[in-house]
């Protein structure tokens, strides 16, 4: 065997390693987290977290129930209206889009992704809650939405843009009308794809915290009317985060496991509803 | 017979670049057409017109008239989406939909033409499409499989079935077999010959013994022109242009 084989085959070796190794160092952080809330957030981790309202401090007990209402609440009516108006928009730019103004809402969706959340928060603040005088669950999701739709709107854009040209002709030819086209056979197509954008940018939306410290501002008791101040987990987390108080420390690494585990049921659940039926 | 399509004097560009130099051409009822010649000769970007796919390919511009029983398909009387449930295509590579079943596949143009078809109807409509096709026997169990599962020539077959079941009067082919095996292309000229005295065929082909076998007449083209069209017997014993004899004969192309 020639010495330059031997290299080529060293350096075969040497790069496949590198790989893996970098593939162990991006999921090390997932796990080094998830043990970390297990040790430090397991003993809170009680059935009355999820049942009971936050108890005052140094009140044992009490949990963060208004909080999960509350986060599912902002996070439906996001995607109420964000999910329609994002895929809509990305189905534009890849099916439409061609010009100046489709350059223009491309260029707006990408530097919208790169602003940073408590921006979309201080937004939310004096668009909704100056002129309505109160914090609110609207003004919550007004702000998330902000940050939902930028990036819908370009996974939705790159997924339909993986749909072959030869598809939608196939189509065109069988004498469907474009918009039908479109919508049952392209958007059809790249379906998983644009899923698991919706729920990416979901389960970044229901972590998200500076947006709603100036919208939804958070709530100590029951609420669910839209227009009143609604508590999510992520404000209850981070209020208990930063109190003095080590029963409340507790209680904030539990609130984040029960985060986790809320994006965690959302994704499975969306993706055993959705699966293909045959 | 009367004439399906009577075409004048059609050019075509992209951009600058012409690609079809005043065609001339008609087209009889339920006969069966070749178009041949060398890569990029403009074979397919003809056919092309003829269903108006090309509206949507920015850069794209025509002159000259294409007259379908009498009228032209850029009338303001045709809506090019009925103009295409009239003139049907299958294309080079085979392309089912992805994500769609062998029978969504054959019943979807029935679906989403906009007609209300019972459920019947359409199972009805999709097994005669799929015995025209060829394809019936081989999918009959298997209609709920994926139609990107079958192989190759099934799924030209499944593209051919899925162009039938709408129901169109003349059928495009741009080159059906070249994606495919002997065997698929023996099934598929077998298919082409049952269709024929039924439905107007015009077939883009690269293949000469092809041309020869399926056709009733044979269109020669060349840099964008049509140098002769004749019946197919004529043309490959005695063409009238020396230009097709040197194609058919091997010097060149």
């Amino acid at each position: 065997m020639g010495t330059i084989a031997f290299r080529r085959k060293a350096a075969d070796r040497v790069m496949k390693w590198l790989f893996v190794l970098c593939a162990l160092l991006v999921i090390l952080p997932l796990f080094l987290i998830l043990f970390d809330l297990l040790i430090k957030g397991g003993k809170e981790l009680k059935l009355t977290l999820l049942t009971d309202l936050p108890h005052p401090v140094g009140e044992p007990g009490g949990g963060i129930a208004n909080g999960i209402v509350g986060t599912l609440v902002i996070t439906l009516l996001t995607m109420l209206w964000s999910v329609p108006t994002a895929v809509l928009c990305g189905i534009y730019l890849a099916e439409y889009g061609r010009g100046k103004f489709a350059s223009a809402v491309r260029f707006a969706a990408d530097t919208m992704t790169g602003v940073p959340s408590i921006i979309m928060g201080i937004f939310g603040y004096i668009l909704l809650v100056l002129p309505m005088k109160r914090f609110s669950a609207w003004a919550g999701a007004a702000a998330l939405s902000m940050i939902f739709i930028p990036v819908v709107v370009r996974t939705t854009e790159e997924m339909l843009r993986t749909v072959p040209t030869t598809v939608r002709e196939a189509a065109l030819a069988l004498g469907i009308a474009r918009w039908k086209t479109t919508l049952r056979i392209t958007v059809r197509t790249a379906w998983p794809g644009i899923l698991t954008g919706i729920l990416l940018a979901m389960s970044r939306i229901i972590g998200e915290t500076a947006p709603l410290l100036f919208t939804a501002l958070g709530n100590q008791f029951w609420q669910t009317r839209l227009d009143q101040p609604m508590a999510a987990v992520p404000l209850q987390v981070f209020t208990y985060a930063i109190s003095p108080y080590e029963d409340w420390h507790d209680k904030a690494w539990a609130g984040a496991i029960v985060l986790i585990t809320m994006v965690l049921l959302i994704n499975i659940a969306a993706r055993v509803l959705t699966r293909e039926k045959r | 017979m009367g004439n399906v399509f009577e075409i004048h004097d059609l050019s075509g560009w992209f951009g600058e670049n012409q690609v079809l130099k005043k065609i001339r051409m008609d087209i009889g009822k339920n006969s069966v057409t070749s178009v041949m010649g060398p890569s990029g000769c403009g074979k397919s970007t003809f056919i092309r017109c003829l269903n108006r796919m090309h509206d949507m390919t920015p850069g794209f511009r025509m002159s000259g008239e294409i007259l379908l029983d009498g009228t032209n398909i850029h009338s303001e009387k045709i809506d090019p989406v009925y103009l295409r449930r009239r003139v049907g295509m299958v294309f080079q590579q085979p392309n089912p939909f992805p994500r769609m079943s062998v029978f969504e596949n054959v019943a979807v143009g029935l679906k989403l033409n906009g007609k209300t078809h019972s459920r019947g109807d359409i199972a009805g409509r999709v097994e005669r499409s799929l015995v025209m096709a060829a394809l019936w026997n081989e999918v009959k169990d298997n209609l709920a499989l994926p139609g990107t599962s079958l192989s190759g020539g099934q799924q030209q077959r499944l593209c051919i079935a899925r162009a039938l079941a709408v129901e169109p009067e003349v059928l495009l082919m741009d080159e059906p077999c070249s994606a495919l095996d002997p065997m698929s292309t023996a099934k598929i000229e077998e298919l082409i010959e049952d269709l024929s005295g039924k439905y107007t065929i015009v077939v883009v082909t690269h293949n000469m013994q092809q041309a020869a076998r399926i056709s009733d007449q044979v269109a020669f083209f060349l840099m964008g022109e049509l140098i002769e069209m004749d019946k197919s017997g004529k043309i490959f014993t005695n063409p009238s242009d020396k230009r097709t004899e040197e194609y058919i004969t091997g010097r060149f192309g």
